[in-house]
């Protein structure tokens, strides 16, 4: 299974997943948020950027508790909350939001 | 007003919070234990439970600096260890006899660890309610 | 507690940090390649003794069999159970810790 973008060919797993985060674009990037029917704006690259940073130094995409937890240390309360990242990534922040990010799915996530 | 129902609340308190106690005996490449055992760690810490993680035998390897793997092309997961503060699991603890006969010491981790002897770890390990090897 | 070891003294640590770990009153139980520890009349037997008189040490009957290791030749003291003995002896202690 892959996407193809640009001439370029990107393998994704059963559920969207790309396989090899390196091939991440932003250009991927919208066309997977548009497959999600998400409008990109500021807020979610917010997100999006901050689960590649984490994914950059930890190697995993964070369980759902520890991105809300880490986006209050990073952003505030007013971001770093379940309800702003549903908002924001209706079909759950950790699944969606990673797949926009090139991430894998995150461990025992929901 | 209501929330929707599938949004979770913010820290949920844990109810039942069980002491887990996950025992790595294992060097990290030549086998997929290392791996699935942190997989493990890291799914029990989304669940809000008193974990301990312990490094003994080869698996004090595990957690050593400078882990280079682009050669061998497998993923060098040692960096993950450093996520597991966030996940709030903070008891990692090795086996002073096993560092020792590998000429380790507690500078050697790229996480803070405690060091105990066998004889203080077993004194751990009998009070868990759940012990998994890897 | 229950400590469990299946692999065998020659090829691995297990039992010996097994051993390092088991405290007064608690039980170990062989299976698997683990069973080859029990033998006299070889490296680990002195050893394996001394665990077994420190210890309750206890040991897989139908992997000892599948392995052609006799009942005479099991070191003195350690007990052959069946696989309705494991289960009671995980049920019976508190904490299990297999030492893969």
């Amino acid at each position: 299974m892959a996407y193809e973008i640009n001439g370029q060919t990107i393998e994704h797993d059963e559920e969207g997943f790309i396989t090899d985060v390196s091939q991440w674009t932003k250009e991927l990037a919208d066309y997977l948020a548009e497959k999600e029917t998400i409008n990109m704006t500021p807020e979610h690259w917010e997100v999006v950027n901050f689960l590649r940073g984490y994914y950059n130094e930890y190697q995993i995409a964070p369980a759902i508790r520890v991105l809300v937890k880490q986006m209050k240390v990073a952003f505030g309360p007013e971001k770093g909350n379940n309800k702003y990242l549903y908002e924001l990534f209706p079909y759950g922040p950790a699944k969606q939001a990673c797949k926009i990010a090139g991430l894998p799915k995150p461990t025992g996530c929901i | 007003m209501a929330e929707p129902v599938d949004i979770p609340e913010d820290d949920e308190p844990g109810e039942d919070v069980k002491k887990f106690m996950f025992v790595n005996r294992r060097a990290p490449y030549g086998t997929i234990y290392a791996l699935e055992g942190l997989e493990m760690v890291l799914i029990t810490g989304a669940f809000d439970q008193d974990v301990s993680v312990v490094f003994m035998d080869d698996g004090v390897f595990q957690i050593v600096k400078g882990q280079d793997t682009k050669a061998v092309n497998m993923k060098n997961f040692s960096p993950t260890y450093r996520a597991l503060e966030g996940y709030d699991i903070d008891k990692l603890y090795v086996e002073r006899e096993s560092i020792e006969a590998r000429g380790l010491t507690a500078e050697d981790f790229v996480v803070p660890v405690k060091v105990l002897s066998a004889a203080e770890l077993a004194g751990l390990m009998a009070e868990q309610h759940v012990i998994i090897s890897a | 507690m229950l400590h469990t070891v299946n692999k065998s003294p020659f090829e691995r640590t297990a039992l010996a940090t097994c051993l390092r770990y088991a405290r007064e009153g608690d039980s170990i139980l062989l299976y698997e390649d683990g069973v080859y520890a029990v033998r006299k009349a070889q490296s680990t037997t002195a050893d394996v003794a001394a665990a077994a008189a420190k210890f309750k040490l206890f040991v897989l009957g139908p992997d000892l069999d599948a392995r052609g290791v006799r009942p005479d030749q099991v070191i003195d003291g350690i007990r052959i159970v069946d696989y309705g003995g494991f289960v009671d002896l995980a049920a019976e202690n508190g904490p299990v810790q297999a030492w893969l």
